[in-house]
């Protein structure tokens, strides 16, 4: 009997509770930063603290729109507000820099371990 | 921007104090660079022939490979033998070089005699946050056992401690 040539059947998924769970932190930061112009603004305050007008003042779209997007980003706690009189200054949240300083803590010690070896065998030679 | 403003997990410190004294030190942290930089701490695609400092203000800092390529890590800010060296990090949150002095982090390492032959050797490694958020890590993190990118393989599987 000669084999019948047929797509394999899938199976049904099932829908798992995971599907309706609450979005995590990573989840609303992701989504914040989908939208490109809120990825441009994120780069404009990395490492610099600027007010609302002067991030404004770097797009073409209107007042309004600015502060939409810095409070998508501020709930998605991908910048901080610091409020100033009347003015709002705006700087990004270093997301990565748990990860930096962990690489950090290896890597540095590491290094000046070697150094030490090196610097005192030559110390020793020259005795 | 005040200075209470300022993270103070911006700037990470560490320390060590070697038998050797100021002048010998400092030479062989910047002369010697290669005698001692760790062959695994590069980021080329190819084994590391070479780790430079350039010795003076302005200088570069990078590795040759086995191929012949190079691998720019940062510049050289302060050259004051034998007490402080300083290098800018220009190494993003991927590894890769930023040639935005903006961007980079700065490396302080400050020599000091601690007796007689003795030399103390203090690093500060400060302005974190300019290298900006790290968006690969909020993409790559979830899942990785140490949160790091997933570009940094080399990094990765030499620091993983088994």
């Amino acid at each position: 009997m000669s084999p019948t040539a047929s797509a394999p059947t899938q199976a049904k998924p099932t829908r798992t509770k995971a599907t309706r769970t609450k979005p995590t932190p990573t989840d609303v930061a992701l989504r914040a930063l989908v939208e490109p112009r809120r990825r441009a603004i994120l780069q404009l305050v990395a490492g610099r603290e600027l007010p609302a007008g002067e991030i404004a003042a770097h797009f073409d779209v209107t007042r309004p729109a600015i502060s939409q997007h810095l409070g998508v980003l501020k709930d998605a706690g991908l910048v901080t507000e610091r409020r100033d009189g009347t003015r709002r200054w705006y700087r990004a949240r270093p997301e990565g820099l748990a990860e930096l300083r962990a690489f950090l803590e290896q890597f540095w010690p590491a290094a000046l371990q070697s150094f030490k070896e090196r610097a005192e065998a030559r110390a020793r030679a020259a005795t | 921007m005040p200075a209470d403003e300022k993270l103070a997990d911006t700037v990470y410190r560490c320390e060590v104090t070697v038998d050797a004294p100021i002048d010998l030190a400092f030479e062989v942290f910047t002369d010697g660079f290669d005698s001692w930089w760790p062959r695994d701490h590069h980021i080329g695609a190819v084994d590391m022939a070479e780790a430079i400092i350039e010795p003076r203000r302005g200088g570069k800092w990078y590795e040759r490979g086995v191929d012949g390529s190079t691998c720019e890590w940062g510049s050289v800010l302060a050259w004051d033998p034998p007490r402080h060296l300083a290098v800018a990090w220009h190494l993003n949150g991927e590894f890769q070089y930023d040639p935005d002095p903006q961007r980079a982090s700065r490396v302080d390492i400050r020599f000091s005699e601690d007796g007689p032959g003795r030399t103390t050797v203090r690093l500060e490694h400060s302005e974190l946050d300019r290298h900006g958020p790290s968006w690969p890590q909020l993409y790559e993190g979830v899942g990785s056992a140490n949160g790091w990118p997933l570009t940094l393989e080399c990094f990765k599987a030499r620091l993983h401690r088994t």
